[in-house]
């Protein structure tokens, strides 16, 4: 079972909008977009295995409680059933460590549950010979509970004020004091719902064991991680297991962790002997893994009649599960925005009966944003200054909190371009002074970041007999374009046509990467492909100059050119050849080369755990340095006052992600990042019913995501400068920045528009009637 | 397995005799029909599918008015020249209604016969207390959430909206249904829940839509349909007016007004009282604006679907005065 590989000819236009596109900087066209729009993308779970038996899950219809019983006995009797697995019917497993690698207590781990936490809870599965057998069966499981009160969100009265998390705090100077004397003072609470990472592809996987090896085909931002995760349940070695995910429909933090339901479908595997797939059911994504935890927050600045911020004082709470942990930082944009002489923030963390939240497109950055970039929109009005230029006023000239330099911060340039574009100069200050017929126009901005987030990786180049080139990293490629920045990365470095560039990703046989996530995969990847590609290159002109049978042999050169797949002398004196013919004149199949990101000297230990866990991520502000992305949205609404509705017409957002490795790549992902936003300020909210803490709108008629209509010309501007602090060839992360902000910004809009300043996300109808 | 069986009729006298046998249905698109099954809520023993049933499909338009085969697709409807001309509303209703996926997919017979989107409708397995599910189980969306729920026509054992937007177009215009033979009308084709929310309509076992007929009116042909909801696309109301005009010879004086609410009601409303308010007044904000009020008279709210109350009125309001401004 091969990767699929892509040819990167198939996808390029040829005409001048890829001039140039074959380089680093290019705008090479996505080289997996074709194989994906006519289908011949093969996903995970889309593998055709002999044999294969389907299994399906059965969850809590309680939110707290235990399982009573579970009788199992019509479903078994069912036609083609295999399996009814339950807690009591399922093979024993080891519990695994956390991401960070933590070593776990030596105590067995059941992915099926007998206390129950939370409605949606994987109590039972059905495997059977048809999915349809397996679905109809999975109905004929009787579970009862002993049922016990839930504590179902944040305003649970039962929820109490949460757990505090010391490491969250950040303190300087006399917060409380200087507050108090300030001259100006603002005081708010903002409060972001349960959001879903809704991505296209549900959660799945088909699991195969061949003696004790085992093969998981799964949608997976983390091939590495999630193997290891696998290997600590079955107490396998690492090597025994292989991740294979060419293509995934969609993350978003989502997919970067093995989950409990890859724990039931690998151990029904290995129950039956026979390849197994899960899907999760539409429905079960809601609550088969956390999406964002719900957050509030409230945001307290002091500050002088100029509008010269004096202190910030920020509390946060965000929900968790009752027997997981998910601390979502809500005070990472607060305390880096704005200079300011004194700042205290801290954050409790509060239980419920909630599946553990999880990772989302901006996890703390994006809710954080929304605090303090609503609060300075606050403050802009109480003190009457234009909400831009408050905030150049309170511009951060390093990083207020660690107290270094930025490594670059070109978010003054971001507000000038995005101004200039959107034509801030013409908005009048009043709200309610924009108007067209009956729609209420507002103009609102907001300010986003992301810190630059470093961990390893590495890659294998290999120079083929007929000149092309292959690269090969178990990194994946979720939509975000690392197949085609890395194949423009290896055609520019080695020097041929990225036409002549095969990428292979998304097999934890190749070498191996950290996670995809933290917009880190590329600067991490650009980087070992750059250096493995360097190797290659190296060996390449090498054998050209010393091997004796090379044409270029008794030029007795100390260099030589390759450009375009051929490689001849620098002043063009002597002869030129192509790849392929150099490697056939001096007797050569292939060349091959590795190349990291990892420090000097690192033990094979030092690998593993960089590649499987996140424990030795490279803190944002190691070194003189503090390295982050910025972004500025300026974003038009208009509120029709009679029915409440809110509708984005105008945005223009100006990014500093520092170099951009592929800049068509980089804007689909900020526009995306935009979208999300738009949904998640408008539409997006986990709806829960309080009596049976279950979340009710569980799919996507309900859950409302943006349609294309909800959405209007974005212009995007690059005003990033190459970051050589942040990555190898200078780019800074690109994924996650563009989201952070968005809400806020069209808040700040609504307020405009309106004279109401919403507090509570999504901005639905109903609060503005 | 749940094993059902399968008939593809061949005719409309066999479609309804195998559709009057316990446990079957008739599927058209099944763009509700097979979503249902899916959640467990539908589960019929034998699909009798008459997509193949021919001469079903025509929209024709003559003198009488238009008629409409319970085949035709929600697309195809939307896009008829005539349709558009003497029905705006219609036309307009199925434009904004679902995605164009589901409209060439979906038909107008199913349209009509489409069920309620209460949450605790679609989810058996964690809410088993459902009047219109099971009668006498219960209502799960009494105390639960209500956003989307009734505020117009509820009763004890069900608050759950009727979500269709074309109906509320057809019961402004007085459409007919045809049920084969038998005429009835549209706004006596739904039925309010009172203390049987499982009786939707009154269609009889054995009976099948099998065309819609709209008279033509003055008013029809001067209408339009006004959506309001959370999203821009792909989305129910959240409350919707559909609204048709005539005015006297002065152009100012109305003479025929037809206003009907979709969104908030458990089944297609027609607002009467604000017809009867404005008919013979002269058309102006002021007037408009307070007999629209009367569109939401007797509502009652479940807490969360409030709003619905507010925005109703302002629906009913903008759609007349768009109506009179294009005098
Ligand atoms: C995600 C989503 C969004 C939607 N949004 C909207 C919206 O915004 N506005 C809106 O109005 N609708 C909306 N719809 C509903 C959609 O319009 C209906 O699903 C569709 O019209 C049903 O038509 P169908 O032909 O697919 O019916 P089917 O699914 O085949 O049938 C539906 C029901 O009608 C019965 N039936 C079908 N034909 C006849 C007949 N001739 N006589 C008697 N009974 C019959 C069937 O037995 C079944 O019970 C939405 C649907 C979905 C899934
Ligand atoms: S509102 Fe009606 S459909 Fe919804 S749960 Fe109650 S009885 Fe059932």
């Amino acid at each position: 079972m091969t990767v699929h590989n892509i040819r990167v000819g198939e996808s390029k236009r040829g005409d001048a909008s890829d001039g140039g596109a074959d380089a680093v900087g290019g705008r090479l066209s996505r080289v997996d977009g074709p194989a994906k729009i006519t289908g011949a993308a093969k996903y995970a779970v889309e593998q055709q295995l002999d044999g294969l038996a389907y299994a399906v899950l059965v969850e809590s219809t309680i939110a707290s409680g235990k399982v009573r019983s579970i009788d199992t006995s019509v479903a078994e009797a069912a036609p083609g059933v295999l399996k009814v697995l339950t807690p009591d019917i399922i093979i024993s497993l080891r519990t695994a460590s956390d991401w960070f690698g933590t070593p776990p207590p030596d105590a067995p781990y059941c992915p099926l549950a007998r206390d129950v936490t939370f409605s949606g809870q994987h109590v039972a599965a059905v495997v059977a010979e048809t999915f349809e057998q397996a679905v109809a069966a999975a109905a004929l499981v009787e579970v009862s509970y002993y049922e016990t009160p839930a504590i179902v969100d944040l305003s649970d009265a039962k929820a109490g004020d949460g757990i505090p998390i010391d490491a969250m705090t950040k303190e300087w100077g006399d917060a409380q004091a200087a507050f108090a004397s300030a001259p100006v003072r603002i005081c708010a609470a903002y409060n972001t719902p349960r959001e879903y990472q809704a991505p296209m592809e549900p959660h799945g996987l088909i699991a195969h064991w061949e003696g004790d090896k085992l093969t998981v085909w799964e949608p997976s931002q983390w091939l590495d991680g999630m193997a290891r995760t696998y290997a600590e349940w079955f107490d396998v070695p690492f090597e025994n297991v292989r991740l294979v995910s060419p293509y995934i429909g969609g993350g978003f933090g989502s997919k970067a962790l093995a989950l409990s339901h890859g724990a039931v479908a690998a151990s029904a595997a290995k129950m039956l002997g026979r390849p197994v797939r899960l899907v999760m059911t539409r429905p079960q994504t809601f609550t088969g893994y956390g999406g964002r935890a719900a957050t509030r927050q409230t945001v307290t600045i002091g500050a002088d009649r100029q509008g010269k911020i004096q202190s910030i004082v920020h509390r946060g709470i965000n929900e968790t599960s009752i027997d997981g942990m998910w601390v979502e930082p809500l005070g990472s944009v607060t305390s880096i925005m704005y200079a300011t002489p004194n700042f205290s923030s801290k954050q409790n963390v509060v239980r419920v009966n909630s599946v553990v939240p999880g990772a989302m497109r901006a996890p703390g950055e994006n809710p954080s944003a929304f605090g303090i970039e609503s609060a300075i929109d606050e403050l802009a009005y109480e003190v009457g200054i234009d909400p831009l230029e408050i905030r150049l006023r309170n511009y951060a000239e390093q990083d207020p909190e660690a107290k270094k330099a930025w490594s670059t911060r070109q978010l003054r340039e971001a507000f000038a371009a995005g101004a200039e574009r959107f034509g801030w100069a013409k908005r009048t200050p009043e709200p309610r002074s924009m108007r067209d017929g009956n729609q209420l126009i507002g103009w609102g901005v907001a300010a986003g970041t992301y810190p630059v987030r470093r961990a390893y990786g590495e890659a294998i180049v290999r120079i083929l007999a007929d000149g092309s080139v292959e690269v090969e990293s178990s990194s994946i490629d979720m939509g975000q374009g690392t197949y085609t920045i890395l194949a423009q990365t290896a055609a520019e470095t080695v020097g041929v046509p990225a036409d002549n560039v095969v990428v292979k990703l998304g097999d934890s046989r190749f070498p191996r990467a950290g996670v995809a996530g933290g917009s880190r995969l590329a600067g991490v990847m650009t980087g070992a492909v750059y250096k493995a590609a360097t190797s290659a290159l190296d060996q390449l002109v090498g054998l050209a100059i010393s091997d004796p049978r090379s044409p270029f042999h008794a030029l007795q050169a100390n260099t030589l050119v390759v450009a375009n797949g051929r490689i001849s002398s620098p002043r063009g004196d002597g002869p030129d050849l192509s790849i392929a013919e150099l490697l056939s004149s001096v007797g050569r199949d292939h060349i091959e080369a590795t190349g990291d990101t990892m420090p000097a000297n690192s033990t094979a230990q030092d690998r593993y755990k960089n590649y499987t866990t996140i424990a030795m991520a490279v803190p944002h502000t190691e070194g003189d340095y503090s390295r982050h992305s910025w972004c500025a949205h300026f974003i038009e609404v208009r509120v029709d006052e009679d029915f409440g509705t809110v509708r984005v017409s105008r945005v223009v957002s100006a990014l500093d992600s520092g170099r951009l490795y592929n800049p068509k790549l980089a804007e689909s992902q900020w526009k995306g990042g935009i979208i999300m936003g738009i949904g998640q300020a408008l539409l997006e909210e986990g709806i829960v019913d309080r009596r049976h803490g279950r979340i009710v709108n569980n799919n996507l008629a309900d859950y409302l995501v943006p349609t294309n209509a909800d959405i209007p010309d974005i212009e995007v501007i690059s005003v990033g400068i190459p970051d050589l602090h942040s990555s190898v060839l200078g780019g800074k992360g690109v994924g996650e920045l563009a989201i952070v902000g968005v809400a806020p910004a069209i808040a700040n809009a609504v307020f405009h528009a309106t004279g109401k300043r919403v507090r509570d996300l999504p901005i639905t109808l109903e609060k503005l009637i | 397995m749940r094993d059902f069986s399968y008939l593809r009729a061949g005719s409309v006298e066999a479609a309804r005799q195998a559709a009057a046998l316990p446990g079957a249905m008739l599927l058209a698109g099944g763009t509700t029909l097979i979503d249902l099954a899916k959640c467990g809520v539908a589960e019929p023993d034998s699909l009798v599918d008459i997509t193949h049933l021919k001469g079903l499909d025509k929209v024709e338009v003559s003198e009488r008015g238009a008629t409409i085969g319970a085949l035709a697709k929600m697309g195809h409807v939307a896009d008829h020249a005539d349709i558009k001309s003497r029905f705006p509303a219609v036309s307009e209703a199925l434009w904004q209604a679902a995605s164009a996926q589901i409209r060439n997919m979906a038909t107008i017979g199913g349209n009509l016969m489409q069920r309620t989107r209460c949450p605790y409708f679609r989810d058996p397995s964690n809410f088993p207390a459902c009047n219109k599910r099971e009668p006498g189980s219960g209502c799960s969306a009494l105390g639960g959430v209500t956003r989307g729920h009734a505020v117009l026509g509820t009763s004890e054992a069900c608050i759950a909206m009727y979500p269709g937007d074309l109906a509320a177009a057809l019961v402004a215009f007085d459409a007919i249904v045809h049920l084969g033979e038998r005429r009835v009308p549209v706004d006596d084709f739904f039925l309010v829940p009172g203390t049987t929310p499982e009786r939707e309509h009154a269609i009889e076992p054995g009976e099948m839509i099998t065309a819609i007929e709209i008279p033509h009116s003055a008013a029809a042909r001067r209408s339009t349909y006004l959506k309001i909801r959370d999203r821009q696309s792909y989305e129910f109301a959240a409350a919707s007016a559909a609204v048709g005009i005539e005015f006297e010879a002065d152009g100012r004086t109305i003479r025929d007004l037809r206003v009907a609410l979709g969104g908030v009601a458990t089944k297609p409303w027609r607002a009467r009282a604000v017809e009867e308010a404005l008919k013979g007044k002269v058309l102006g904000p002021d007037a408009v604006r307070a007999a629209s009020l009367l569109a939401v008279e007797g509502a009652v709210d479940h807490g969360a679907n409030h709003y619905k109350i507010e925005l109703a009125p302002r629906v009913v309001a903008r759609a007349i005065l768009k109506m009179g401004e294009t005098a």
